[in-house]
């Protein structure tokens, strides 16, 4: 996992919002995985300084928040860019062609996957399955999805959100 | 709250309008104009929604609110042909509809009552005929249980799904019967995990039912359907969230349980709003919450969401994320039924499963158990991806063959190439070759042709697609997935992936197939859960039915479907090059020189082998060796 070496800019308003969230859930098993998904929301991604907050105020230890932050793909210790990209690469997109797609946006974009481009602007992610398999292969730019792409129309579908 | 008998006034109430859309031929006259639009995650990234609007709009400018309603589906099956559109009465299906098509489907066939034949939902047969879509093999041949309200109810309204005998056989069950009772319906039913591993469900329940009323015990949903190309799950959430709810009281009731999860995947941000739609409204109708139906029997159900973990679908790594930890599998026995959730007796099905389970009880085992083979009752869903005309959602009894599913209802493999194999089992299972076209698709059959049922994803492949490319792709999906708590896991699928790095890269050894056969024993043998035991899979199936390609791959060092690209080679027919020097120009390092008018040649030195070149031939004299 990419840890980030951008400083933190968490601000009071977001960390009101955490502590609502884990007071929302006090006393419920197994909590842990739903308050870091609401964090990562709030903040855009899970750096220690969050796991620390949510360590301090549930009692679990750090270790454990970070062991659970670094298993699950769905957590980065990075922060993203205004735009995610995923190429889905399921087997029904891999099987029509989502490898020269992904290919293409690397090159485009300049970034492999889990990265993210200089001027925060696009993060790369490759996805397995959204389970839109009838429209394969399927590129998603900031929650719009792509259907049946083709390397030649990357370009153009990037251009849309400079 | 509401009680039995509101509920069931509000089937009688609703049963009519919705009737119309399960018996086109026999439903009374209609009073208004229904308008299916399908909202399935495949429609709407087709923007099925723009079209929702676009409908509204005329029918609000046409003041007509009062006599068409408009219903929000979720997934019709036929995914290719999104976003889909059906109007009754009339049972009329278009295809591809845009926000610009809608206006004229409004006026010439809502308002004006004749079809528009332009946009109709049509498919074309092998002969070139031209049929509309209810007439075709896809919508006939399918056998449609698990999967009946999907793309005909509105998902986000209770009372629809009421008017579909939602909810009665939760209180038939409450009401009519002991949990014994319950269990020994399931039994009977001979109904199998449809999650892959084919465990009788009614045993599993039995197992789970020890110590009623004494234990905590729990029911969980696998809902995280992680098979990439499988979205049998998803649809179903999607499209009839309610019968999973009820299916999971009822197995509540059976084995003395009290709380559900369902545990669904952050992925299917559809799938979860519906549930959360679905659970609000059962809770306030009292189908789920305290005391359901004044039978005593309290039920409720949360929700889980997945994080992107493909092992957390296997049973005990999804209840050790429930808990909140890494999804790690735990060594089995003991069985989740014995201890489970929080070390407590679980019942854990998948989705499908469920969607099953009310139909069983409303209408008896027998009813069920008549569809099917020996072996394996009911139902299969597929979710049909790959090189396939109708990639979709399909519905067929087991005991179907593969030919059928592909070339009948799948409409066969696009632009006339040959059928090569078609993968099912995901990174679970193989590959089943052509000439095994005509088995019976069952648990045992599958099992017996070194593939397995799997959650249900069936990739067709075509000549075009390599097998030792294909399995590279699932272990190198296996490889990313691995939880690392085990070794044979953790290093032998690694060790695999690099072998058959090696093959495609054309360094391979004969010796290597010896040695994969060897690891993917060992790996079967030792791994601690299902994802490991089964990863060799996708590799023993395309050893075993696909051995001439591996040999040609390491003995000739020559791909035969032209994927492996170190095995390839870019050669220009001196005889057709016209010397346009348009090759020349897009190729990106410079490989290929030539004069003007002159015949070119690549320096397969310098070619990175993008196949640029080859695109870009006007003429065709480029070819791939």
């Amino acid at each position: 996992m990419k840890v980030s070496s951008v400083p933190f800019k968490g601000t009071k308003d977001q960390e009101a919002k955490l502590l609502e969230v884990i007071a929302k859930y006090k006393g419920q098993k197994g909590a842990l995985m739903p308050i870091m998904q609401e964090a990562q929301n709030i903040y855009g991604y899970l750096p220690y300084q969050v796991q620390k907050i949510i360590s301090d105020e549930t009692g679990i230890p750090i270790e454990k928040i970070y062991g659970v932050a670094t298993f699950y793909a769905q957590f980065s210790m990075s922060p993203k860019g205004k735009y995610i990209v995923s190429v889905c690469l399921g087997t029904a997109c891999y099987v029509k062609g989502a490898g020269k797609v992904l290919e293409e946006v690397e090159a485009k974009l300049g970034i492999g996957d889990g990265e993210c481009t200089p001027d925060g602007k696009f993060s790369l992610e490759v996805c397995r399955c959204v389970g839109a398999c009838g429209l394969a292969p399927v590129m998603i730019v900031a929650g719009d999805v792509y259907g049946k792409m083709t390397p030649d129309r990357v370009g153009g579908i990037l251009a849309k959100y400079e | 709250m509401k009680t039995l008998q509101e509920i069931k006034d509000i089937r009688a109430a609703k049963c009519g309008q919705v009737d119309i859309r399960f018996n086109p031929d026999t439903a009374e006259e209609a009073v208004k104009t229904y308008v299916l639009v399908c909202g399935g995650t495949g429609c709407q990234s087709n923007h099925s929604v723009e079209v929702m609007d676009e409908l509204n709009k005329l029918i609000d400018a046409a003041g007509k609110k009062d006599e068409i309603q408009i219903i929000q589906t979720g997934c019709q099956g036929l995914c290719a042909k999104g976003p889909i559109m059906v109007v009754h009465p009339g049972n009329i299906f278009y295809q591809e509809v845009k926000p610009d098509m809608v206006e004229r489907i409004f006026n010439e066939h809502i308002l004006g009552g004749t079809p528009v034949d332009e946009y109709l939902m049509v498919e074309e047969l092998p002969n070139g005929e031209k049929i509309h879509y209810v007439d075709s093999p896809f919508y006939k041949d399918q056998l449609r249980m698990a999967l009946r309200n999907c793309g005909k109810i509105d998902p986000e309204d209770i009372d629809e799904y009421i008017a579909r005998d939602g909810y009665m056989a939760l209180a038939k069950a409450l009401l009519e019967m002991t949990p014994d009772d319950v269990i020994k319906e399931v039994v009977d039913s001979g109904l199998r995990g449809r999650g892959g591993g084919g465990f009788p469900t009614g045993k599993k329940w039995m197992f789970a039912s020890a110590n009623r009323g004494k234990v905590q015990k729990f029911v969980a949903c696998n809902a995280d359907e992680g098979d990439p190309g499988a979205f049998m799950d998803r649809s179903i959430l999607e499209g009839d969230p309610h019968s999973i709810l009820e299916a999971m009281a009822i197995a509540g009731y059976a084995i003395g349980a009290t709380q559900g999860y369902i545990y669904v995947r952050a992925e299917y941000p559809i799938a979860v709003d519906r549930l959360k739609i679905a659970l609000d409204q059962a809770r306030d109708y009292g189908v789920l919450g305290k005391n359901i139906f004044g039978s005593g029997f309290d039920f409720d159900v949360d929700l889980r969401l997945g994080a992107g973990a493909f092992v957390c679908g296997e049973e005990t790594a999804l209840m050790t994320s429930i808990e909140g930890n890494r999804g790690e599998p735990r060594p089995r026995p003991p069985f989740p039924a014995v201890k489970g959730l929080f070390a407590q007796p679980t019942v854990l099905n998948n989705v499908e499963t469920y969607a099953n389970i009310p139909q069983i009880i409303l209408n008896g085992a027998s009813w069920f158990n008549q569809y099917g083979t020996e072996t394996s009752k009911g139902t299969k869903v597929f979710a049909l991806g790959g090189k396939v005309n109708n990639t979709g959602l399909v519905e067929v009894p087991m005991g179907a063959t593969l030919r059928q599913v592909v070339e009948e209802i799948g409409g066969g493999v696009p632009n006339g190439k040959k059928f090569k194999a078609a993968q099912t089992g995901g990174p679970s299972g193989g590959c089943i070759p052509a000439k095994s076209y005509d088995v019976p698709i069952d648990y045992e059959s599958l099992k017996a042709i070194g593939s397995m049922m799997g959650s249900g994803g069936m990739i067709v492949l075509d000549e075009d697609n390599c097998m030792v490319d294909i399995a590279k792709f699932y272990l190198g999906f296996t490889v990313s997935e691995s939880c690392g708590k085990c070794t044979p896991c953790r290093i032998g699928t690694k060790r695999m992936l690099e072998i058959l790095e090696k093959i495609s890269a054309g360094r391979g050894e004969i010796e290597d197939l010896d040695k994969l056969d060897e690891l993917a024993h060992y790996i079967q043998a030792n791994a601690l859960c299902g994802l490991g035991q089964t990863a060799p899979n996708p590799i023993l199936s395309t050893i075993e039915h696909f051995r001439d390609e591996y040999e040609a791959h390491i003995i000739d060092k020559r791909c035969p479907a032209g994927v492996c690209k170190a095995l390839l080679n870019y050669v220009i027919d001196p005889e057709k090059c016209k010397g346009c020097t348009k090759c020349a120009r897009n190729c990106p390092v410079g490989a290929i020189s030539g004069a003007v008018k002159q015949p070119h040649v690549i320096d397969s030195a310098k070619c990175i082998k993008c196949g640029a070149c080859m695109e870009n031939c006007a003429f065709g004299a480029i070819s791939r060796k």
